[in-house]
C-alpha cells in the first residue's frame, strides 16, 4: 500500500526540459514511475525525450490526467511553480529546488492554505515508494520493498538510513524527504499521520536536525497518537549556535532548536533515539526483534 | 547575511522608522567631526561588530565633548572586542558609530521573525527592553507579547494597539508605535529580512519612539534581488576560509577541532561531525560539497580544508546518489596529488559506482585508509589524528 505515491501515480515534471529535470524524469521512469509529461512555459506543443511538453500545469493536467508533480525549477521561479500546480488541482506536489526565498514560500504557503494539495519540500530529495515509483532524486537502486517508513529533513542521511536498513535485511514502504527549509509543506506530524494510517508500515525512522521546533511538535504527537515504533536521530549535536549549517532552516537561534532539546523531547515521547547516525539500522533491528 | 548596527538603522530609516541622528566613521578624527556636527551635551560611541553584548565588553561609551569622542574612538578602532557572542578570540573593531545622546524614559523590546509552525511572521514586543530577551522569556514569560501577521493583510492597526497598550504606553506613543510597526513590517517583507530586532526601542522623555539599537539579517536566498543590500556585506567579519569557500559554492564553516571533514549533503555533514565527537575527536569544520560536485570542486574543497593548519587528519564521507563514487575518487586522487596533502585521509563512500570508486583509490598508489561504515570511519580518523 505505502503512502503518497505508487505505481498508479501519474507524474508530471515541472522543468522537465532542463538538465536536472531531464535526468530525474528518466531515472523516475526507469524505476517504474508513470511519467506522463512535462511543463516548460514557452515550449508547449513540443516533445522532449518522448514526453509531451505543456505551457501550463492546467494544460498538462487536462491532457495527461496527472495527479502529481515534481518541480526542478530554478529558485526564483519555484514558488510560482508550486502555486501553479496547486491551482491546477494537482494532489501531490514535490518541490526539489533548494534556495527559494523564504518570502516566496510564505506567499505560497498562504496561497495553499485553502487548497487540498499536499506539498512536499522544498529543498528536499523527494519521495520514493520502494519498488513502485519515485518523485525526486532518491536513488532507486538503494531501496528495497519492506515495512519501514522514513521521514527526514536530510537527503543523504535518508540514503544512509536506507542503506543501514538494507544491511539489517529490512526494506522500506515509503521514504519522505520533507526538506531542510524553515517553511515546508509537509511536517513530521503530517508524514507520521500518513504512516499511522498505512497498514504496510510497521515502524518509522525519523531524522531531524537542529533549528525550529518541528521535532518537539512531532514528539508531542507521537506521545499521544502514534503507537508504531519510531527510531529517531537528530543531526547537529555538535553544531555551533548562530550558524546556518547548510540547510536554510538548520540554525540554533536564541538558544532554541538545539539537538539536545529535540532528542530529549523525542526520548520522553518513547522514540528510540540514537546518538550515533551509524546506529539507526541496528536500533530498528533491535526494536523489531 | 548579517549586517552592522548602523547599516540596519539605515535600512529601517529608509522605511520610516525613527532612529537617532549619527554617522559611522573609520577614524578618530572623523569621530570628533561627527560629534561636533551633532552638538548636544553628550554623544555615544558604539563599536560596530557583528556580535551582541558590546556594552559589557567596553564597546559602547558616552562622550561629553567632541574631543572625548575622538579619544574614545581612537581607543576603540583597532581594538579587539570580546563579548559573550564573539568567543574568546574576539573581533577587531574597524568602524564606530557616533550618535546623539537621548533622554530615555523607557526601554522596550521589538522584533519580527518568522514563525515556522504557523508559517507567519510574528511581531514580538516586551516592556522589558534593553535586556537579553531570552532571559526575559525564561523568567517572566508574561512580559513577552506576540502578534502573528497574516501575510495577506499585513499588520493591522489594532494588532499594534494591542502591543502598545500591552506594554503600558499612553495613547500618544501608542499611535506612534502603530506607524513604527507598519514601517518595520514593511522593511521586513520588502528587504527579505530573516530577522529584525530593535532592542531597545526607546521612549524618550519627549514622548518619541526611536530604535536605539537594531539588528537585521537577510535571507541569503533572496539576496539576488537586492543588489543594494549585498553591498552591506563586511568580509572582515567573516572567516577568510569561509569567504574563500563561498566563492566556489562550498558550504564550509570553520570549527575548533583537528579533524577535517568532507561530506555531501548538509544533514550527513552535521551527522559526520557528531559521530567524530562521539568517537572522541573534534571536527575542524562543517563542509557540504553538494550533490553535483565534480573533480574540480573536490579539489577546491581539499584546498580549503588543508588551509586550516589545525587539521591533522581528514574524513571523507560520501553517500553517492547523483554524485558518483568514481567521480569523487578521481577528485580526491587529483587533489591529494596536486596539492601534496600529507595528513592521513580516511574515506568512507557508499552508493552509486562505489566499487569503481574503491578500485580507483586502491590502484592510485596513495595511502588512503578506507572504511565500510560511518562508525568505523570515525574510529579510524580519530585514531589517526592522535598519531596512532
Amino acid at each position: 500500500m505505502a503512502v503518497l505515491l505508487d505505481r498508479h501515480t501519474r507524474l508530471i515534471v515541472q522543468g522537465l526540459t532542463g538538465r536536472e529535470g531531464t535526468f530525474h524524469a528518466k531515472t523516475a521512469a526507469a524505476y517504474g514511475t508513470q511519467v506522463v509529461g512535462g511543463v516548460t512555459p514557452g515550449k508547449g506543443g513540443t516533445t522532449h525525450e518522448g514526453w509531451p511538453i505543456f505551457n501550463t500545469v492546467h494544460d498538462a493536467v487536462r491532457e495527461t490526467g496527472a495527479n502529481a508533480s515534481v518541480i526542478f525549477v530554478p529558485p526564483p521561479f519555484a514558488a510560482d511553480a508550486v502555486m501553479e500546480s496547486a491551482d491546477a488541482g494537482v494532489a501531490l506536489v514535490v518541490c526539489i529546488t533548494e534556495g527559494i526565498p523564504t518570502m516566496d514560500m510564505l506567499k505560497a504557503m498562504t496561497f495553499m492554505k485553502e487548497k487540498p494539495t499536499r506539498l512536499i519540500g522544498p529543498n528536499c530529495p523527494g519521495i520514493i515508494t520502494a519498488g513502485q515509483a519515485k518523485a525526486g532524486i532518491i536513488p532507486g537502486h538503494i531501496c528495497r520493498e519492506g515495512r519501514i517508513g522514513i521521514v527526514s529533513k536530510s537527503g543523504t542521511l535518508t540514503y544512509e538510513a536506507i542503506h543501514q536498513l538494507s544491511r539489517q535485511g529490512m526494506g522500506q514502504t515509503t521514504c519522505i524527504g520533507i526538506g531542510g527549509d524553515p517553511l515546508i509543506g509537509t511536517s513530521f506530524i503530517d508524514a507520521l499521520k500518513l504512516f499511522k494510517a498505512d497498514a504496510d508500515t510497521e515502524a518509522v525512522i525519523m531524522i531531524g536536525e537542529i533549528g525550529g521546533t518541528a521535532e518537539q511538535e512531532a514528539a508531542a504527537y507521537i506521545a499521544h497518537e502514534f503507537r508504531k515504533p519510531v527510531v529517531g536521530f537528530i543531526a547537529g549535536q555538535t553544531a555551533p549556535p548562530g550558524r546556518r549549517m547548510g540547510h536554510a532552516g538548520a540554525i540554533i537561534a536564541g538558544g532554541q532548536g538545539t539537538a539536545a532539546e529535540k532528542m530529549d523531547a523525542l526520548a520522553r515521547a518513547g522514540v528510540h533515539v540514537v546518538k550515533s547516525p551509524a546506529d539507526m539500522g541496528a536500533k530498528m533491528r533491535e526494536v523489531l526483534g | 547575511m548579517k549586517i552592522h548596527e548602523y547599516q540596519a538603522k539605515a535600512v529601517l530609516a529608509r522605511f520610516g522608522v525613527p532612529v537617532p541622528r549619527g554617522d559611522v566613521v573609520f577614524s578618530a578624527a572623523e569621530a570628533g567631526e561627527v560629534a561636533r556636527r551633532l552638538g548636544g551635551s553628550v554623544v555615544v560611541v558604539k563599536a560596530q561588530i557583528h556580535a551582541g553584548g558590546r556594552g559589557k565588553g567596553g564597546g559602547v561609551k558616552l562622550a561629553k565633548s567632541p574631543d572625548e569622542a575622538e579619544q574614545i574612538a581612537r581607543q576603540m578602532i583597532g581594538m579587539t572586542l570580546v563579548t559573550h557572542q564573539t568567543g574568546p578570540e574576539g573581533r577587531k573593531v574597524g568602524r564606530v558609530l557616533v550618535e546623539e545622546g537621548l533622554q530615555i524614559d523607557r526601554e522596550l523590546y521589538l522584533s519580527i521573525v518568522l514563525d515556522r509552525a504557523s508559517a507567519r511572521p510574528v511581531i514580538i514586543c516586551s516592556a522589558a527592553g534593553g535586556m537579553d530577551i531570552e532571559e526575559v522569556a525564561a523568567k517572566e514569560p508574561e512580559k513577552i507579547l506576540r502578534e502573528a501577521i497574516d501575510p495577506g493583510t499585513g499588520i493591522i492597526p489594532f494588532q499594534s494597539r494591542k502591543l502598545a497598550f500591552g506594554m503600558g504606553l499612553a495613547s500618544g506613543p501608542a499611535n506612534k508605535l502603530v506607524k513604527l510597526l507598519e514601517a518595520v513590517y514593511k522593511a521586513f517583507v520588502e528587504t527579505d529580512a530573516s530577522m529584525i530586532e530593535v532592542n531597545p526601542l526607546i521612549l524618550t522623555k519627549g514622548g518619541d519612539l526611536l530604535a536605539l539599537d537594531a539588528k537585521v539579517s537577510f535571507d541569503d536566498n533572496a539576496l539576488y534581488r537586492h543588489p543594494d543590500l549585498r553591498d552591506f556585506r563586511d568580509l572582515a567579519e567573516e572567516d577568510p576560509l569561509e569567504v574563500e569557500a563561498s566563492k566556489f559554492s562550498l558550504n564550509y564553516i570553520r570549527l575548533d577541532g583537528n579533524i577535517g571533514c568532507m561530506v555531501n549533503g548538509a544533514g550527513l555533514a552535521m551527522a559526520t561531525m557528531d559521530i567524530i565527537k562521539l568517537a572522541g575527536g573534534e571536527p575542524a569544520n562543517f563542509l557540504d560539497v553538494g550533490g553535483g560536485a565534480n573533480a574540480e570542486q573536490i579539489k577546491n574543497a581539499f584546498r580549503i580544508l588543508m588551509a586550516d593548519q589545525n587539521v591533522k587528519a581528514v574524513l571523507i564521507n560520501i553517500f553517492g546518489g547523483i554524485l558518483r563514487c568514481d567521480v569523487l575518487a578521481q577528485g580526491v586522487i587529483l587533489a591529494v596529488t596536486e596539492l601534496g596533502v600529507r595528513v592521513p585521509i580516511v574515506i568512507r563512500m557508499e552508493g552509486t559506482n562505489v566499487e569503481e570508486g574503491k578500485r580507483l583509490l586502491r590502484e592510485s598508489g596513495l595511502n588512503f585508509t578506507t572504511a565500510d561504515s560511518m562508525g568505523e570511519a570515525a574510529e579510524k580518523v580519530v585514531g589517526l589524528a592522535r598519531g596512532k
